[in-house]
Formats: C-alpha cells, sequence, structure tokens
C-alpha cells in the first residue's frame, strides 16, 4: 500500500495541493490501452489521428494495459471476447477507469434483441466510469467523454472515500 | 456451358444420385444431389474438362424446418466462366455429410462455420471445431429452434 | 578544492540521490493493491501458455560478443587520443601496431561470415491449374531458417 494512498480520514490544505498536483498530472496524460473491437475503433483512430487529435491532450494509445491508465472499449463485446476482457482490466495498473464508448459497449447497441453472442453493455463485467453514445459516436464526442473523464479525475482525493475497486479484490 | 447442360452432364456421370434440379427461371441454376455421393460429385465438378470449378465460391448450412438440414455449395469456374450451385440435403437427427475439403482448401473454415452454426457434421473434414463462436459454446444458433441461453461463464447473456 | 576524482564521486552521488528519490516518490504515492489476476502474465488477455524462456538464436551472442571486443578497443582509443599529439610519433606509430593486430581479428570476423545477418528464404508453395485434370496440392515445404 502507499504511503500516501488512501490512509487519511479528512483533509487539510496539505492534501487538498497534493490532491490538485496528482489529479492535474493523471489527466494530463491519460494514456488509453487502444482496444478497439469494431467500428467505434474507427473513430477511436480518427480522433487519434491529426485532425481531431488526441495527443495534445495528453493521451497516447499503448499496447499492453501495464502501461495504461484508461481503457476505451470501443466496439461490440462478444460473450467470446469477454473474458479477455476482464483479464485485460485485471491487469492494468491503478488508478485505471474504463470509458465504454458507443451503444455496442454502453448496453449491446443493435444486438441488444438478437444477439445471443453479444454481451449486453460491458459493465457487466468491468465497472465503466464514462459512457460515450453514438453508434458511433463522433470524435467530437469521444473527446467530450475524455474531458468528462478528466473531470472525474480532477474531483478525486487521496481522502478515503468507497471505492468501486474495492470489488475487485474479489476477482 | 448452359446451366442445363451442365445438370445434364451431372445427371449422366451420377445417374440416381441426382436428385433434382432446376436451372429455369432462377437466378443460381441448381442441382440437389444425395449426401452419400457429395464428394465424388465435387471431385468430378472440379476435374472434368468440360466443367472445371475450380473455385468454391460458398458454402452455406440451411436449416429447412421440419427436421432437415442442408448445405448449399456455390461453384465457379475462372477458367471456363460458368457458376453452378450444389444442394444437399440431410435429417437433423444424423446431420453427416462427406468433406469437400479436399477437392478444395478453403472449405476447411467454411465446413467449420456450417458446423459451429448449424451443426452440419462433415465426415473426413481434418479439424472440426468451432471457428466463430466459444469452444465450450452448447447449441447450434442458426437451428429454427434454437433458443438463447440465459448465461453464458457467468455473464448474462439476454438484454 | 576537490580534486579531480572528489568531482566524479560527486557526480556519482548526485546522479544516484536523482534516481532514488523519483522512485521514493513514485512509491510514496502510488496505490498498491496487488490481486492474482492482475500479477499474472500478460498475453493479451488469454491464458498464459508455454515458458517464457525461450530460445533464440545463436546470432544474437555472436554479434554481441563481436560487439564487444571492439568496443572495449575504442575505450583504449580515448584515453590515447587526448595526449598523443604530446608524444609525438612514437605513440602514433603503437596504435598503428595495436590497431593492425584488431584489423586482422575483424577480417578475421567479416570472413567467417559472422557479420552476415542471414534471412529466411520463403519457399512459395506451387499448384499446378491443369485444364480439367489437377493434381492434389503439393505440399507446402516449411521455411528455411539457418
Amino acid at each position: 500500500m502507499g504511503l500516501l494512498d488512501q490512509r487519511f480520514e479528512n483533509g487539510n490544505v496539505f492534501i487538498t495541493t497534493a490532491d490538485n498536483l496528482l489529479n492535474w498530472a493523471r489527466l494530463s496524460s491519460m494514456w488509453p490501452m487502444q482496444f478497439g473491437l469494431a467500428c467505434c475503433a474507427i473513430e477511436m483512430m480518427a480522433t487519434g489521428a491529426s485532425h481531431y487529435d488526441l495527443d495534445r491532450f495528453g493521451i497516447f494509445f499503448r499496447g499492453t494495459p501495464r502501461q495504461a491508465d484508461v481503457m476505451i472499449v470501443a466496439g461490440t463485446v462478444t460473450l467470446k471476447m469477454a473474458s479477455r476482457i476482464k483479464t485485460l482490466y485485471d491487469q492494468m495498473a491503478e488508478p485505471r477507469y474504463v470509458l465504454s464508448m458507443g451503444s455496442c459497449s454502453n448496453c449491446g447497441g443493435p444486438y441488444w434483441e438478437h444477439g445471443y453472442h453479444v454481451l449486453k453493455g460491458v459493465d457487466r463485467i468491468v465497472p465503466v466510469d464514462v459512457y460515450v453514445p453514438g453508434c458511433p459516436p463522433r470524435p467530437e464526442a469521444l473527446m467530450e467523454g475524455l474531458m468528462k473523464l478528466q473531470e472525474k479525475i480532477r474531483n478525486e482525493s487521496l481522502v478515503q472515500r468507497p471505492s468501486p475497486l474495492a470489488t475487485a479484490k474479489t476477482a | 456451358m448452359t446451366p442445363r447442360e451442365i445438370a445434364d452432364l451431372l445427371a449422366a456421370a451420377f445417374g440416381q444420385s441426382v436428385l433434382e434440379s432446376k436451372t429455369e427461371g432462377v437466378p443460381n441454376p441448381w442441382a440437389a444431389v444425395a449426401p452419400d455421393r457429395v464428394r465424388d460429385a465435387a471431385f468430378f465438378l472440379r476435374d472434368d474438362g468440360r466443367l472445371q470449378f475450380d473455385s468454391l465460391m460458398c458454402l452455406t448450412g440451411m436449416d429447412h424446418g421440419g427436421g432437415t438440414l442442408g448445405v448449399v455449395y456455390h461453384l465457379d469456374s475462372t477458367t471456363l466462366g460458368h457458376k453452378f450451385v450444389l444442394k444437399v440435403k440431410v435429417p437433423a437427427a444424423d446431420p453427416r455429410v462427406p468433406s469437400v475439403e479436399a477437392v478444395w482448401k478453403v472449405a476447411n473454415w467454411l465446413e467449420r462455420e456450417a458446423y459451429d452454426m448449424v451443426g452440419v457434421v462433415f465426415d473426413g473434414h481434418p479439424d472440426l471445431r468451432r471457428i466463430l463462436l466459444p469452444d465450450d459454446w452448447e447449441g447450434f444458433p442458426l437451428r429454427k429452434d434454437y433458443r438463447v441461453p440465459e448465461f453464458y461463464n457467468g455473464m448474462k447473456v439476454p438484454y | 578544492m576537490l580534486t579531480e576524482f572528489g568531482q566524479v564521486l560527486v557526480f556519482f552521488l548526485l546522479g544516484t540521490v536523482f534516481v532514488a528519490a523519483g522512485l521514493a516518490f513514485a512509491w510514496l504515492i502510488r496505490p498498491h493493491r496487488p490481486y492474482p489476476s492482475k500479477l499474472s502474465t500478460y498475453e493479451c488477455g488469454e491464458e498464459p501458455v508455454g515458458d517464457s524462456r525461450i530460445r533464440f538464436n545463436i546470432r544474437f551472442y555472436v554479434v554481441t560478443l563481436i560487439f564487444l571486443i571492439f568496443d572495449v578497443e575504442v575505450v583504449f582509443l580515448f584515453p590515447w587520443a587526448t595526449v598523443y599529439k604530446q608524444l609525438g610519433w612514437f605513440a602514433f606509430v603503437e596504435m598503428l601496431v595495436f590497431l593492425g593486430i584488431l584489423f586482422v581479428g575483424y577480417a578475421y570476423v567479416w570472413r567467417k561470415g559472422d557479420l552476415d545477418w542471414d534471412r529466411p528464404v520463403p519457399v512459395l508453395p506451387r499448384y499446378e491449374k491443369g485444364v480439367g485434370v489437377r493434381e492434389e496440392h503439393l505440399a507446402e515445404e516449411e521455411l528455411s531458417l539457418p
């Protein structure tokens, strides 16, 4: 356990400053693990390309979960892939976040009714922080989702809070 | 060659095994063959000098309902430029069809897909296992009487 | 006021402190919540199969060894290069003799083929499309690796 990580019961000015510093550092360099599964991956690539540049936010894609902060689940999550997604999410190092991109990973998308092989929403297997609706979402929508995630990180704190990651211990 | 001539050649070579054929008024002229002669018919169609069907464009597993499964082969000749369709019907209780993997290598994966989706078992296939669904999936989804499972490996499947 | 070696020591200590401070600060603030699934070996989401210690081609070892030898030769060149002007012709000729001996070794290594980087030649499968009758697919030969 890190010495400063979630050891404090209530805050003080030192914690606030440290919080600001850590949160600023974390949100300015969110490194996604590239997880393009289907058509949303094309839009994710378009967002990362030069027209809607993501690199100006400090976001560039890493190939391995060990070096990634955020997992952008872009595309249809089949049941065959779901076990791999769970393993890869487990192998990410904290602090880690999940951004569900597109309607297939939000709720099963167009396959919600007859898709026998589709997992209806990636939040059935991993805790999701931000949902970006769309089929596929435009690059601007994905960027807004990433901005919302930045807002969420900005509001984090070293002070103890009930963590949704605590459920991961039972994995 | 016209589709009528192809069907006649097939009937001349296999006699009683060619059950039915329809070559006029349909966009895809076809002939139906008895299941046990499928491989021989495939070799004939590929190797005969007048036919030369060297390309299996598509292999589809079918559920015709009423306890009958089927396989449809779409053949094409790149040298002579004609197309033809071969159909096979088997009972759902014992859906075994000889594999044409020795004739056209592409049938390796196409037959795996037909097995995965409809459950047709291809005799003589070197590696018949599921290709699209996970290996431990139960059931054949494209059959008419398929029911979506409630759970798969702890994940709820329906919406 | 410090000797030459004293300055090097200060440089070394500062470098160590720089690295240690960075690692210590990171250890202070990072979360540490290990559990078995997180610690498992990464294999693109699948169950890891096989040993992580794989056999690799011996050519990497040979190239490393050759590099090491000539790198040490260059290390010997550096102090000579700083003072050879004062030492005159004698030092120059002596270094030429040293380089000549090592050049013989270089020529040997070159001639022996240890500097070549052989790549496997792919063998493409061949099949004939005769008129009417075709043979069975000929067996694909395996890629040849040296």
